[in-house]
């Protein structure tokens, strides 16, 4: 078990409880030049911060990061989104920021910036989302947490939502992050264990237009941050294990307003139209590769649709894009695109659903897939 | 684990919540003969203590600390600063001292009492210091802490600002130092991970004059003492580590008040210019063994600029003196002396750059960099 966590909590929790003298701790979280990593650093603010634009403008060393050359390294921080901070209490903040070159343009990982100009241009819309954030977590080794070691255990089935020791691997962690997101503030609408043993999946939802990217980001760097006091490793990585194993996901389910009113059904088929016309276009927007991760887990099997192929249909799991069975006989709803890779960044994600279904976007590309 | 981190923290807090009938702790603190290591020693008094004035003289026995000879060892201590004690809690207190001989003068490592004096000359230009302390947490073996031992990790690259198990070593040090410089009253400005693993940095400031120098020695002795409750250890040390890892700085960022006034930009590139003739001068302050450390952290790698010659340059991490990418653009505020190293006296530090950007000092010196 490495270091953080062998660190003696008792000792901490006598600083933390000392007095603050009004003095704010907030931390600014960004994500980096990897496109999946995220980092953070704090700083003293001597007032109460109440809102976004009490917190100000901020920079760091973008050569650190891979964000920026040595020789004109600063970056910039700018608030986008708070929550409370669940690891340090009450009044101190979490601060999702994004990042932009010296030039005050989003860097090249900074996909929050079109995002909200797209999710803008569709608020008359109100797009909802609700992505299910897929995740397995690992022993400091590389080994999924609680396999046993240089081996493996039993075949998928029994741990699917499971209860019971030997069927659930790191449920500690899974119920200290829920109550950390809760007490943040992120909509975090549930959890459960998933297919492959150590592999655990959180929902968060409905969010509408750039929340949804904001709020599935902040979650994540509570997952990184509370794997920290275990000793852990959450990965997203969209196929942690090859073999009869399943890979991880991030499905986005979307609805528009029109899709959600009685009658709604239409709208969805039309949505589900429009974007099987662009199947490539969406897979390259579902991962940061450009597809190259989604093409070791989209196969056509354990409940994968191809990445090569689109499809559709109601209750369908090896489908690109289900339907729900309830939605179906409602006839108003939402739909699942069960393409996005557990890495994806969802900003991207729900940019591309709202430029597709809304902004009527046409045209597909060519994947290039060639490692 | 070594010996305090091993006893038992939950035996001693019932013995800290027993009441103390007014008598109150002051723990006088100081630097030794080494320039680099702090020394305590606690007396009771009687009384509430509201300022410095309420502290009297003390003396301690500098045979033992590299300070006097044995046959004529008493040095005398005199308060300086005082601040809250986050270990033992209101009304104690600790207490920043001056280290004077038998004779009543300073002790070749007490840096301070000079300092003062030209911090007093110059206190119409309202010089402000805001120092980044670079430091390594080490295991007991002196290897840096969480590094595999007899090992490394992977390289550099991951955990600057990172998150997560694996990226970030030691966070729970880190957090309850802040705190603890919190309560105490230092103005502990922020925090985050450095490039090399179980490397941090804290920033303190923006401090005027004198308290500089106060703050940062008593936001030392702090880590020094919170380490004790986790049985690691903080390194100091410029370049713990050779090979392909991060050394250890002080960056010291400056300004006085016509520097931070509008069309202030004059003023910081006239500062620059003036320290740009003294090279020798400022290297020679910025470690306690005139430019010997720094001579194996200022190789020109790894963000730092080489120690044999001036630079300078907007958002340049790899200049001697960068100047910040807004300070650039608002044509006003401070510059970063990135040339410190990480076991500098901030009052030398402090002192030399008053001597020669306000009070004009002129001259260089050559560098005795030979062993």
């Amino acid at each position: 078990m490495p270091s953080s966590s062998l660190l003696d909590k008792a000792a901490k929790s006598k600083y933390m409880d000392l007095k603050t003298f009004g003095i704010t701790q907030a931390m600014y979280i960004w994500v980096d030049g990897s496109g999946q990593s995220l980092r953070c650093k704090t700083r003293s603010l001597d007032k109460e911060i109440k809102e976004i634009s009490d917190l100000p403008m901020w920079n760091f060393d973008g050569s650190s990061t891979g964000q920026a050359e040595g020789s004109n390294s600063d970056c910039f921080l700018k608030p986008c989104a708070m929550f409370n901070d669940p690891f340090r209490g009450a009044p101190n903040k979490l601060v999702l920021c994004e990042v932009l070159s010296y030039k005050m343009e989003a860097v090249e990982t900074n996909h929050r910036q079109t995002c909200a100009g797209v999710m803008n241009q569709v608020k008359e819309d109100h797009p909802w989302f609700g992505m299910e954030q897929e995740y397995t977590l690992l022993d400091v080794d590389g080994h999924p947490f609680g396999w046993p070691k240089q081996g493996f255990p039993g075949p998928q089935g029994p741990y699917y939502c499971a209860v019971g020791t030997g069927n659930v691997y790191g449920r500690e962690v899974v119920e200290a992050h829920y109550r950390a997101c809760i007490y943040a503030g992120i909509t975090i609408s549930g959890t459960n264990a998933e297919v492959m043993p150590a592999q655990w999946e959180f929902q968060v939802g409905p969010c509408e237009g750039i929340k949804m990217g904001d709020h599935l980001w902040m979650a994540r760097f509570l997952l990184h941050r509370v794997c920290e006091d275990f000793g852990v490793v959450a990965s997203f990585d969209p196929k942690p294990m090859n073999g009869d194993w399943n890979g991880a996901g991030c499905h986005c389910n979307y609805s528009t307003e029109k899709m959600r009113l009685p009658g709604g059904f239409d709208e969805i088929n039309n949505a589900v139209e429009k974007l099987s016309k662009r199947h490539n276009y969406h897979i390259q927007a579902y991962d940061p590769q450009g597809g190259k991760d989604n093409m070791r887990r989209l196969t056509g099997l354990h409940e994968t649709s191809s990445i090569f192929d689109f499809s559709s249909g109601v209750a369908n799991r090896q489908a690109s894009i289900r339907i729900p069975r309830h939605v179906g006989e409602e006839k108003c709803g939402y739909l699942e695109d069960r393409r996005p890779s557990s890495n994806c960044d969802p900003y991207t994600v729900t940019e591309v659903i709202a430029r597709t279904t809304i902004l009527n976007e046409e045209g597909d590309v060519v994947l290039k897939l060639n490692c």
